[in-house]
């Protein structure tokens, strides 16, 4: 039993990861199906060809995705000795001065330089470059200029030919004024005006000291725990997992030896299930624990159904063996035989990498006939979704995996007890399993130790729309909507009123500004009439038509209905007519009352998640935008005809109307 | 079986043939293969011909209606041959946001065909997908596996354009 050992197992799943240096340098590119539309092949191309021609001893890697979809193609270089930089919205004629100004020469490239998040007070390191960058709104940008007066500050001082100034593309600080960033020490400094450049320069650069009244101090709101590698490690290398903690969770549980700690730990976690419903997952894995059959299953839900979500896609295109190791770790836990991805089938690269994961761990032991020498066993494979949101739904997703059309089934019996091929199966979504190895290797009470009430750890966030910076965002539980919206992403684009914020996809429902500073946690928002879903963030500002939207959203559920119970199939179709009806000036104020009729119906009698839940964007828009829907009511045709035609030319509809 | 199938199967050449038989065996000892079975023949022919259902059904003794039961309910199996040239739009919640709409109405009013329909000439074929995975660059369209981010109605003629020209240029 003493090969069990956490020393022995580890050790001989890292026997034969070659060591890298560190100290040299390398080059990543990210390429999941973001970086990949914005042509990152292409760069990370024209780099190795550059880093050859140059006879450059630097290595340049594919990596996933950092979460920044709005700088995509995004390439991140550590020159020897150096700290990594990271570039945003590459093209060719950067990928060529990346090499040649910045490797060869270590001159940055303005207007591409991607400031750290993560600043520092402390000045270790004397300063090489200076990012600099006007943050109070996006036109009337006066980079260029305050970048001019700061290198005459500089030249003034005789610095010039030390210290580098770049305008930087991002810089993570928004609505600040202008915005300067140290590097390498990361030392930053916000609401900089022109008479402080010189005593920046005298105080900080020459003496070494911060200066306090300037020091930009608020933490990161941002706590990377499921996209803890993404985008950091080459997502089609095992040892580059190893490198990185992969697998130290699973090498942990299976030393101990005893599979109901691994139960605990979850449980101790409070983690619940990021698919939508919530469920606590530790509970989950307890009741399929004890649940009797000849085979048991756990299944990876990856059928992301939300039509403007990608968390899910990117965790697997950036960091399959996390969710692969998530996914040992449950069977081990539950005692499953076997184990499958569901992936949807529009999602060919991720598909492609945890086949690739899969195929790895197998060789390496981590998959198979006795596994790492445990005598356990345990095996996966990945069968694919075929375009059907509905099967997404748990009962459903067995039906399809069993060869079957996608109807869900009425529950109890729940999967727990009798699932696919009538045997205990559990589900879980991505990035619930995504969390579990961080869990399970330092401990419930870590994972725990965020969050807020019963909504512990964090969460993913897709955040698209009408935002200024689209991108994946991860914050503990209970951070505000707000602090998503504006800290992170910048606030709304072209700086127009905001209007709302849609969670939970075609489930949800949408929040006003007024609700703008709830924490976010599970309980909050359903409270407020949403649900957090999978985790899909829609920002819409006051030109967008709430009545379109639900009418969106509702066609959606309609166009994906299983068609199995008339609640749904019908009710759907019905307030489908209503609502455009409405949209077209030919409602009236009974429609109203009809559709809300239709929903409660819809609620309490549908068999599945999606008929219950496809009335809330249609509800949650008619509590906080009923006066939309009286509007067309009111207005009648020529109303929307004009709003029509307003939305169709992109004009602000103040304008219009 | 062999009998009633043969006159439908006069279109499918051999290696078509061989792709389905293959598939099918393939997949043979797995549980619940059907819809995997089914990928891999659109896979290889681009879509699921009637000929490829008739002969699957001979092969696994599934019944041909309950293969077209599946093909039926999940909206990625294809039926018909795509067109020569594949535009497809995204209609995920923020490339709708942004007003994709406008793109498809343009595409359809220039080609002459709806969401879904392929040209009388075979050239163009439209379609929407749900989120490409790039929303950063909403609003996206894909034409023929080129992603094209942040498009307006004014870039869809030149885009028709191009690609006619280019298709002449083959001639
Ligand atoms: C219509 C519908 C669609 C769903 N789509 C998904 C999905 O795309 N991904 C997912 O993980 N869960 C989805 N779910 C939730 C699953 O049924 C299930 O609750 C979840 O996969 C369980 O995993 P978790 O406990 O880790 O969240 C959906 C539910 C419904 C009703
Ligand atoms: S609620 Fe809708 S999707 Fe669910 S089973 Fe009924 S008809 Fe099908
Ligand atoms: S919604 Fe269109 S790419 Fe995501």
């Amino acid at each position: 039993m003493n090969n069990t050992s956490l020393d022995n197992l580890r050790k001989c799943l890292h026997r034969q990861v070659p060591s890298v240096a560190d100290e040299a340098g390398w080059i990543k590119v990210g390429l999941d199906t973001g970086g990949i539309a914005a042509g990152g092949e292409r760069i990370f191309d024209l780099i190795s060809e550059a880093v050859a021609t140059a006879g450059l001893d630097v290595c340049v890697r594919r990596v996933g995705s950092r979460g920044f979809a709005f700088m995509d193609p995004v390439v991140e270089v550590n020159r020897p000795q150096s700290r990594p930089v990271l570039y945003g919205m590459v093209n060719e004629s950067t990928a060529k001065a990346i090499v040649q100004d910045y490797l060869i020469h270590n001159r940055m490239i303005d207007d591409h330089v991607v400031a750290e998040r993560n600043c520092s007070d402390s000045l270790d390191v004397p300063t090489s470059h200076i990012l600099i960058q006007d943050t109070s709104c996006e036109d009337g940008d006066k980079s260029s200029e305050s970048q001019i007066a700061l290198q005459g500050v500089l030249k003034g001082c005789g610095l010039h030919d030390k210290i580098q100034v770049v305008r930087a593309l991002d810089m993570g600080i928004y609505g600040e004024g202008l915005v300067l960033q140290l590097y390498p020490s990361g030392v930053t400094y916000y609401n900089v005006l022109s008479k402080d450049l010189q005593r920046i320069a005298d105080t900080t650069l020459i003496k070494q000291a911060v200066l306090k009244d300037l020091l930009w101090t608020h933490p990161d709101p941002q706590l990377r725990v499921v996209l803890r590698n993404c985008g950091r490690i080459d997502p089609e290398s095992l040892d580059d997992a190893l490198r990185c903690g992969g697998y130290d969770g699973f090498t942990r549980a299976l030393a101990e030896g005893d599979p109901s700690l691994v139960v605990d730990a979850v449980k101790k976690s409070g983690l619940r299930g990021r698919g939508g419903a919530g469920f606590p997952t530790g509970l989950k894995w307890e009741i399929t624990q004890q649940s009797k059959g000849e085979r048991k299953f756990i299944i990876c839900n990856a059928d992301e159904g939300d039509p403007g979500a990608f968390m899910d896609r990117s965790v697997l295109e950036s960091d399959p063996h996390a969710v692969l190791e998530g996914l040992i770790l449950a069977a081990y836990a539950i005692g499953a035989t076997e184990g499958f991805f569901y992936i949807r089938a529009e999602y060919p690269l991720a598909v492609k990498r945890v086949n690739l994961a899969i195929e790895q761990a197998r060789e390496r032991g981590l998959l198979g006939k006795d596994i790492l020498g445990s005598g356990w066993n345990f095996d996966v494979q990945v069968r694919l979704g075929a375009g059907a949101f509905v099967c997404g739904e748990e009962t459903a997703l067995i039906a399809s995996m069993e060869g079957c059309r996608g109807s869900p089934h009425p529950r109890p019996p729940f999967p727990s007890v009798k699932g696919l091929w009538g045997m205990p199966t559990c589900i879980n979504n991505v990035e619930t399993l995504a969390a579990v190895p961080w869990i399970v290797d330092r401990g419930g009470e870590a994972y725990a130790a965020h969050g807020m009430d019963k909504s512990r750890g964090t969460k993913v966030f897709a955040v698209t729309g009408k935002v200024k910076y689209p991108q994946l965002v991860e914050v503990p539980m209970g951070t505000t909507l707000h602090s998503i919206v504006y800290t992170i992403c910048g606030g709304v684009q072209n700086d127009i009123p905001f209007k709302g914020v849609q969670t939970g996809g075609p489930s949800g429902g949408v929040l006003p500004e007024k609700h703008l500073e709830t924490p976010i946690t599970y309980e909050t928002l359903q409270a407020l009439g949403s649900i957090m879903g999978s985790g899909g963030m829609l920002v819409m500002d006051e030109n967008d038509c709430m009545v379109d939207v639900s009418a969106f959203y509702l066609k959606f559920c309609v166009d994906e209905s299983c068609g199995k119970c008339a609640p749904c199939r019908v009710g759907g179709y019905q307030m489908l007519q209503l609502i455009i009806k409405i949209s077209r000036g030919r409602g009236c104020l009974d429609d109203l009352e009809q559709i809300r009729r239709i929903c409660t119906a819809m609620q309490s009698a549908s068999l599945c998640g999606l008929g219950q839940t496809a009335p809330n964007p249609v509800l949650s828009s008619l509590r906080y935008f009923e006066d939309e829907f009286i509007a067309y009511i009111e207005g009648g045709t020529a109303y929307a005809r004009k709003r029509k035609k307003a939305l169709s030319e992109g004009n602000p509809l103040k304008e219009a109307i | 079986m062999k009998s009633t199938a043969a006159p439908l199967l006069e279109h499918m050449d051999s290696s078509m043939e061989e792709d389905v038989r293959e598939c099918a065996n393939h997949w043979k000892d797995k549980e619940g293969n059907l819809i995997m079975i089914l990928h891999e023949i659109q896979n290889r022919l681009g879509f699921v011909p009637r000929e490829a259902s008739l002969l699957l059904a001979e092969e696994t003794g599934v019944p041909v209606a309950r293969i077209y039961e599946v093909l039926t309910f999940y909206h990625y199996f294809k039926l018909v041959a795509p067109g020569k040239n594949n535009i497809t739009l995204c209609n995920g919640t923020a490339c709708y946001l942004k007003g994709i709409e406008r793109i498809l109405t343009e595409l359809e009013r220039r080609l002459g065909i709806k969401d879904g329909e392929t040209t009388e000439d075979r050239l163009f074929h439209i379609e929407t997908v749900r989120c490409l995975g790039c929303c950063g660059m909403a609003p996206a369209i894909v034409v023929n596996g080129k992603t094209i981010g942040k498009t307006v109605p004014t870039d869809v003629a030149g885009l028709i354009e191009g690609i006619r020209k280019q298709e002449v240029g083959h001639e």
